[in-house]
């Protein structure tokens, strides 16, 4: 556990000015305290190494993510955060020829030991991809229920679960009155909403989120923070991000990732408002500023 | 428009005509092509006038008998004359037998190419499916009268035990009742060969829908805890759905003018037959093969007319799949 929570305690500013700086955006957020984590509770990543074939793409990450925050994973392209996110929750493996090493452990269990049941990993952690998927098979309504016919749960009441997660996903106002339409009929920050609602409607414990904004415009993407916000203290989020104002603005927590032209490596963790006004190493500062990448 | 009371609207200026002058190059190409387009359209076209300038006597004289009789007789008297009154030329059983044959050959041989397809693009590791999608290749190149053959000396053997064995338990099914206990030789064979012989076609043009199904619903299928039967339910499925009945059309058309490996199996009797066991069946294709060789002149155009119906028949019947592809819909895609 690199995550420092000793610092900022409540340090809660109440600005009331725009601000200016990603350290001043940072600034905003109250820091959650993970004081209350029982131990063996929640998600965490041991030595992660990943390869692509022979290449090796990420090097000892070990990082925990506390129950009800919001964990950011920065970096430039190439760097693995989107690979280390992927190995969370097992998805890692579709790709031929990948392979890993260390241990995630949810709640206490190792999620890649011999014998467990893929599927049920990834109904406690879901995900939500760079470009909305709806099925477009599907209306609205069963694509958020998708989870359940594909992983075969039983529901006592669908209504009142549709109308929560869609909800969660802050996208029941746009939507409840065409339910039965098809999902492509929705712009594309409605669709990634949907897909939010979606990942929801299993009830995880965690939810990735790989550049869930970065296909969509401006006000949609504040519509999908907003929703991170809200969920934030139900749902343990995780987000690979490549806007670092977004960064800034939703997660608690920031991890930084860079890789030297060999695997990719964590170089910092911090809170998010640390990790964009003092951050320890030369190569976040560098990054955070805008000096490269 | 800044004020309300503004009820004429400005005169919209006349609409260009936009054109654009080719280069020559792009002009040479474009009449190569052209007429390769072209071409399938006028030999299509040319092969059915053919068809209706020989046929057109038949379908005279005989009228709508020609569909709903299942007499053949050209009767030519002692002098060498054709006796056109006495002659009759109907081809009921032999339109039948052909929609039998198809229907036998798509439930066969449909179930097993989507299987293989969903086997090759999900589950096969690679070196297997390398291997396998030659074999199959293969197969679709293999000449129909071996299938023919095949089914003639090794089939018929094993697959007159099966008749047997549907007889006794779906025996009560009227297309499975036997008048006689005569099995071999019979459609249900004849399908069968059929079956194996579409199963080629089917499945890689199955194998190649299936391939397209796009990754990113693939992953939120099972990024939602669904399985790979789930997954292929949710997303394979729906996505690849149309293109599959795309190429059970093609397998049909196959499946009702395939001529030679049929006359080989089936033993082709001018009578209708729905009993699928019982040894008596034919098709349009298979029963113009037969009366070709040894027809008169008149007898020959009675057979035009016949390969004019088989050919309307598969226009009708991809046409019919062409209308439920578009009825069910690209909403899967």
């Amino acid at each position: 556990m690199s995550i420092n929570s000793e610092n900022n305690e409540g340090e809660k500013m109440e600005t009331t000015t725009t601000p200016g700086s990603l350290s001043a955006i940072a600034a905003m957020h109250v820091d959650k305290k993970p004081g209350s984590q029982a131990l063996g509770v929640g998600l965490e990543a041991r030595g992660i190494h990943a390869w692509f074939g022979q290449k090796h793409v990420l090097s000892d990450v070990s990082l925990d993510f506390w129950s009800g925050t919001v964990t950011a994973l920065i970096g430039p392209s190439g760097c693995g955060k989107s690979t280390f996110l992927r190995t969370l929750n097992r998805m890692h493996e579709f790709i031929p020829g990948a392979a890993m090493a260390g241990e995630v452990l949810l709640n206490g269990e190792d999620i890649y030991a011999p014998g467990v049941d893929v599927t049920k990993i990834r109904l406690k952690v879901g995900m939500v991809f760079q470009k909305p998927n709806p099925f477009p098979s599907m209306t609205i309504a069963e694509n958020v229920l998708a989870g359940l016919k594909l992983a075969q749960l039983k529901v006592e009441n669908k209504d009142d679960l549709l109308e929560e997660c869609l909800e969660r996903a802050g996208l029941w106002g746009e939507v409840k009155d065409r339910l039965n339409t098809h999902g492509g009929s929705l712009s594309g920050g409605q669709q990634q909403r949907l897909c939010i609602a979606r990942a929801l409607a299993v009830r995880p414990q965690v939810l990735l989120m790989d550049e869930p904004c970065s296909a969509l415009d401006p006000g949609s993407t504040l519509r999908i923070e907003e929703t991170i916000s809200h969920l934030s203290s139900s749902v343990t989020i995780i987000i690979v991000t490549h806007n670092m104002q977004q960064a800034a603005r939703v997660s608690d927590y920031t991890a930084f990732f860079l890789s030297d032209g060999g695997p990719g490596q964590m170089v910092e963790v911090g809170s998010t408002n640390d990790i964009f006004s003092r951050p320890k190493d030369k190569r976040t500062e560098n990054y955070v500023t805008g000096r490269f990448g | 428009m800044s004020s309300a009371q503004v009820t004429e609207r400005p005169a919209l200026p006349a609409k260009r005509e936009i054109t654009t002058r080719p280069r020559f190059s792009d002009r040479v190409f474009r009449a190569v092509v052209t007429t390769g387009g072209l071409s399938s359209l006028v030999i299509l076209g040319l092969i059915l006038l053919f068809l209706l300038i020989n046929g057109y006597d038949t379908f005279h004289q005989q009228g709508l008998h020609f569909l709903t009789s299942s007499n053949w007789q050209a009767v030519v008297s002692d002098s060498g004359k054709v006796d056109t009154a006495n002659s009759h030329f109907g081809i009921a059983a032999m339109l039948i037998g052909t929609l039998i044959l198809a229907v036998i050959a798509i439930a066969v041989g449909v179930p097993i190419s989507v299987g293989a397809a969903i086997f090759l693009t999900f589950y096969a590791p690679p070196s297997i499916k390398k291997i396998m999608v030659t074999a199959i290749d293969l197969m679709a190149a293999f000449p129909s009268v071996l299938f023919g053959l095949w089914g003639f000396f090794v089939l018929e053997s094993s697959a007159e035990y099966w008749a047997k064995l549907l007889n006794k338990f779906l025996g009560w099914i009227p297309f499975f009742k036997l008048p006689e206990p005569y099995v071999s030789r019979s459609p249900f064979i004849a399908g069968l060969v059929l079956a194996i012989m579409i199963i080629p076609i089917v499945t890689s043009i199955s194998r190649e829908i299936f391939a397209q199904t796009p990754l990113d619903r693939i992953q939120a299928a099972y990024a939602l805890g669904g399985t790979r039967f789930a997954m292929l339910r949710a997303v394979a499925f729906p996505f690849a759905r149309s293109g599959i009945v795309g190429g059970v059309m093609l397998g049909l058309g196959r499946a009702m003018g395939e001529t030679v490996a049929v006359y080989t199996v089936l033993n082709i009797v001018y009578q209708v037959n729905w009993q699928i066991l019982f040894s008596a069946g034919g098709n349009v294709a298979s029963m113009i093969l037969l009366k070709f060789g040894e027809a008169s002149p008149y007898e020959i155009k009675a057979l035009m007319a016949a390969g004019l119906v088989l050919f309307i028949l598969t226009l009708i019947v991809n046409s019919l799949a062409n209308l439920i592809v578009s009825r069910t819909g690209k909403s899967g895609r």
